[in-house]
């Protein structure tokens, strides 16, 4: 493989002579465009900030915005890591009863959207709900509870629902790390925690920082967890200036605000991973499991087994028989047409989405220039961007967009065309396009690499033109990435909150509006059968990771093989 | 005479770097040429430029009286009508051993497709290996199915870029021997490119030994072993060492092992120092001899075993000998050189060691 680049000197690669080059330069320019314009209208929100909202905010809100911000930060920071690394290191290292089946289960929590599990955790451990009634039958009115609408609650929920983040990065960390390394620790004096803490844990800890990192960018984007529990935050905020106080400029001096805790987190990432660029697979086999026995594997068992119960299997059973009692009312035309326009939007979304990402791909794959590149690097930076910041950018640059046609419009005579681009479902699609653009980016791009240099020109040679090995060479061999790439983007689409909310125009309900709307009015049951929905979906791009990483795994085993 | 391809003072580059310099070349239909060279000698950026993928700085590629490439000027690949074969074979992963092959035909009906690749898989000797996919073949069977392809629209010219590199040494042989067999009896010329001179050998009609982006020699096999036209052909065709002497008349040189007299006469000055290439087959070791010299190392071969002798004086003479006599390594022994051809290269000076 590595031969056959020495032929393609750098700067050379020619394998688009038909793609159009300058269009394709043009259309990678137009998508960072996207991604670019509407934070730096977010940010321009303090060049005329609104001062008696934001003086009104300060004094109110704003210091319990930034500390309950942190609060659930560092909760959900330390919950995922203790969690994700204990049982990718349970799974990876010891073996126990069910460690097979939670090796994979344990990645399924992936699946549930976090505002799902949250109105599910509420109904099932308040007061009123089962879990409690339960225990008071049982045990009298003495005993106490934890109350579950509380910041430990929100957490818990958070945790339970991102953990897997890390858990499946820290575990194919642990898999390609192999038994060498630590064998290695082992004779040279380690007993089995120094070795894991001095070696397998500092090896293992850019995978770590970079799932812990991913959580949090979920916890900062995220909006139905935190409103179902009533706790503010920047989205939260972001929405009440927007819809309560319909001050669209306050709502961007929130946004901004939000986008310094994510750059805050990025950088964080970046300074945690640092050099620390260990190569991985040093090939000496996937690690000799620990056979647990007695008490240390029955508690091993409880403890996956419960982290598996309580952030899966509870909540599906919850939702499956909430969702069984208003089936037979619920199930109507209505709901048939809700989720006909969330595949639709999402339908939509993807096609659009690939098509970007695939441009990308191509820019970056045939030309080799600076501008392309970071073009692409800022194109791909959109899903860092929560949803709400985003929807505020797109909302007020389309604001401006429709000012200056109405301007333009009463300067020639002509009445004003009134709102063209804000409230259509362009601005809706285009959050997705640049929020997405880098979900789709990622399996096109690991496809595309996949490719080498030589099948295109060898198309080339045999007398085919640009669009013929487009068509004959390159879309056959891309074809399952685009698949992927676009089922993930559905499935994201379809679980979008924040945007869709803030953008959707009349009519353009989703399964996540409605869960919205029926969890904000604590009606539980009746936000059950787009939330179980929602997860089914959901299932579908996990399976795919679960499959992948147990194709992985398999390999690895056959690695070790001797030969 | 009428030329099939001719490259004039071609230059190729990329940013400072220049990697092809003034390199001229001329191909007769039907032809089989070789560019041999070491690694980043500029050999495949000529194939590159010839085929269309590299646009080239200076001079002109003319392909069959039409011109491809100048600067600023480069006909695109597919308009070319040239085939290719690629170090890595290139195959399409994701169609059948038939597609591959009937890829580059254009405007065949179903049944001319089934024929044509039924027909040159039997000259490849794959017949019946049509509905297989690449993976499921070896490497030296996938380089017959990327001949297979590249000779399927009929090209004048074959490009074949390292075709053998990636192939067990046994095999490589056989299969250049094949390629050739097949080349010729289609009457299709063809340039390969290859850093392995006995690869060259065996398909190549002519040889442009290249170095750092030009010929140093376009010539027959025979005559770059024989007849080196300079100090590096010498060096990289074949194998020998390099000692000094003295011209004394025009076909006698004074060595530090004796008068050397050879067959061809030089018309430089007597008293001009040479540096003369001895190859291993030239130097013989003999009890007798009374230039004696000490066996530095030995490499056991089968039929022969090869010598390398220190000389007395600095310097190093290899020495190829039937495998029967045997010769410890450290002893000092005499030689005798028997070559009636000498190659002779002109020295500045003296040599620095006497």
């Amino acid at each position: 493989m590595t031969r056959t680049t020495n032929s393609v000197l750098p700067g050379t690669r020619t394998d688009g002579w038909r793609l159009g080059l300058q269009p394709i330069q043009l259309a990678t320019l137009a998508l960072a465009a996207m991604v670019a314009l509407p934070l730096l209208v977010v940010f321009s929100g303090w060049l005329q900030p609104e001062n008696t909202v934001w003086q009104h905010l300060v004094e109110t809100v704003l210091t319990d915005l930034v500390l309950n911000t942190m609060v659930l930060l560092t909760g959900v920071a330390s919950g995922v890591l203790v969690l994700g690394v204990g049982l990718a290191w349970l799974t990876t290292m010891c073996e126990f009863p069910g460690r097979r089946l939670f090796d994979w289960a344990l990645m399924l929590p992936l699946a549930i959207p976090a505002y799902v599990l949250a109105f599910v955790a509420i109904g099932l451990f308040d007061y009123s709900g089962p879990v409690q009634t339960l225990m008071r039958n049982s045990f009298g009115n003495s005993l106490w509870f934890p109350p579950i609408r509380s910041t430990g609650g929100v957490i818990s929920v958070m945790v339970l629902v991102l953990y897997p983040y890390v858990y499946m990065l820290a575990r194919s960390a642990f898999i390609t790390q192999g038994h060498g390394t630590l064998e290695a620790a082992r004779v040279l004096g380690l007993g089995p925690w120094s070795a894991f803490f001095r070696v397998a844990l500092p090896m293992a800890r850019p995978a770590i920082v970079a799932g812990i990192s991913l959580a949090l960018m979920e916890t900062l984007a995220d909006f139905g967890t935190v409103a179902v529990f009533n706790y503010d935050t920047f989205t939260t905020a972001i929405y009440k200036a927007w819809f309560g106080l319909f001050n669209l400029q306050a709502a961007s001096q929130l946004a901004s605000l939000l986008l310094l805790f994510v750059a805050l987190a990025l950088f964080g990432e970046r300074h945690l991973r640092g050099r620390a660029r260990y190569h991985e697979g040093t090939r000496s086999g996937p690690p000799r499991r620990h056979q647990l026995s007695g008490a240390a594997a029955a508690l091993s068992t409880f403890a996956a087994g419960g982290v598996f119960t309580l952030a899966f299997l509870l909540p599906v059973i919850q939702l499956v028989s909430w969702a069984w009692e208003v089936i037979a009312v619920d199930l109507d035309s209505r709901y048939i047409g809700l989720l006909w326009h969330t595949l639709i939007l999402g339908a939509i979304a993807a096609l659009l989405t690939v098509t970007g990402a695939l441009v990308l791909a191509f820019a970056r794959r045939l030309r080799g220039d600076r501008l392309t590149g970071s073009a692409v690097g800022v194109a791909t930076l959109g899903y860092a961007l929560p949803g709400s910041v985003l929807a505020v950018g797109i909302m007020l640059t389309f604001t401006g967009i429709d000012n200056f046609i109405n301007g333009v419009a009463r300067l020639l005579g002509q009445g004003s065309p009134g709102q063209v681009l804000g409230g259509t479902v362009v601005a809706l699609l285009i959050a997705y396009l640049v929020r997405f653009l880098a979900v789709a980016f990622g399996p096109i791009e690991s496809a595309l690499s996949r490719i080498r240099h030589s099948l295109p020109e060898a198309a080339h040679s045999l007398g085919a033109g640009g669009g013929e090995v487009l068509r004959r060479i390159y879309l056959p061999l891309l074809r399952p990435g685009l698949l992927t790439a676009a089922l993930l983007v559905l499935v994201d689409v379809m679980k979008e909150m924040p945007a869709t909310l803030l953008l959707r125009p009349f009519g353009w309900d989703t399964l996540a509006v409605r869960i919205y709307e029926m969890t904000s009015e604590g009606e539980w049951e009746r936000a059950a059968l787009p939330g179980i929905t929602l997860v089914l979906v959901g299932l579908l791009p996990v399976i795919i990771l679960v499959r992948r990483s147990a194709r992985r795994t398999e390999r690895n085993d056959n690695d070790s093989e001797p030969s | 005479m009428e030329h099939l391809l001719e490259i004039t003072d071609l230059c190729c580059g990329y940013d400072n770097h220049t990697v092809v310099d003034g390199l001229s070349l001329h191909m007769q239909p039907g032809m089989l040429c070789c560019l041999l060279g070491s690694s980043g000698c500029g050999k495949t950026t000529v194939l590159r430029a010839i085929a269309g993928f590299e646009p080239i700085r200076g001079g002109s590629i003319v392909l069959n009286d039409t011109l491809v490439s100048a600067p600023g000027h480069t006909v695109a690949p597919e308009k070319r009508g040239l085939g290719m074969v690629f170090q890595d074979y290139a195959l399409f992963p994701h169609l059948s051993i038939s597609d591959n092959i009937t890829f580059g035909l254009r405007g065949s009906t179903k049944k001319q497709k089934r024929d044509a690749s039924d027909s040159l898989l039997e000259l490849v000797g794959l017949a019946g290996y049509g509905n297989r996919f690449p993976h499921e073949l070896s490497g030296g069977q996938q380089q017959r199915v990327a001949l297979a392809r590249a000779l399927a629209p009929e090209p004048k010219l074959l490009l074949l870029d390292e075709p053998f590199s990636n192939l067990d040494v046994e095999l490589r042989e056989r299969l250049a021997a094949d390629v050739r067999d097949i080349l010729k009896a289609r009457e299709t010329a063809a340039i390969f490119v290859t850093h392995d001179q006995h690869e060259a050998f065996v398909m190549g009609e002519r040889i442009a030994v290249m170095n750092e982006g030009r010929i140093l020699q376009w010539d027959t096999p025979f005559n770059l072993y024989h007849e080196p036209a300079n100090r590096y052909v010498a060096d990289f065709i074949g194998q020998g060492r390099f000692i000094s002497g003295f011209l004394v008349t025009p076909d006698t040189v004074d060595t530090p092992l004796g008068m050397i007299r050879g067959n061809r006469a030089y018309t430089w000055p007597s008293g001009s120092w040479v540096e003369i290439l001895l190859r291993p087959d030239d130097v013989l070791l003999s009890e007798r001899s009374g230039y004696r010299c000490t066996i530095s190392d030995r490499a056991f071969r089968g039929a022969e075993t090869l010598y390398t002798l220190r000389l007395p004086e600095g310097g190093e003479l290899l020495s190829l000998m039937p495998s029967h006599h045997d010769f410890p390594v450290g002893m000092e022994i005499g030689v005798v050189i028997e070559a009636d051809h000498l190659i002779l290269f002109r020295a500045d000076r003296a040599p620095t060691s006497s």
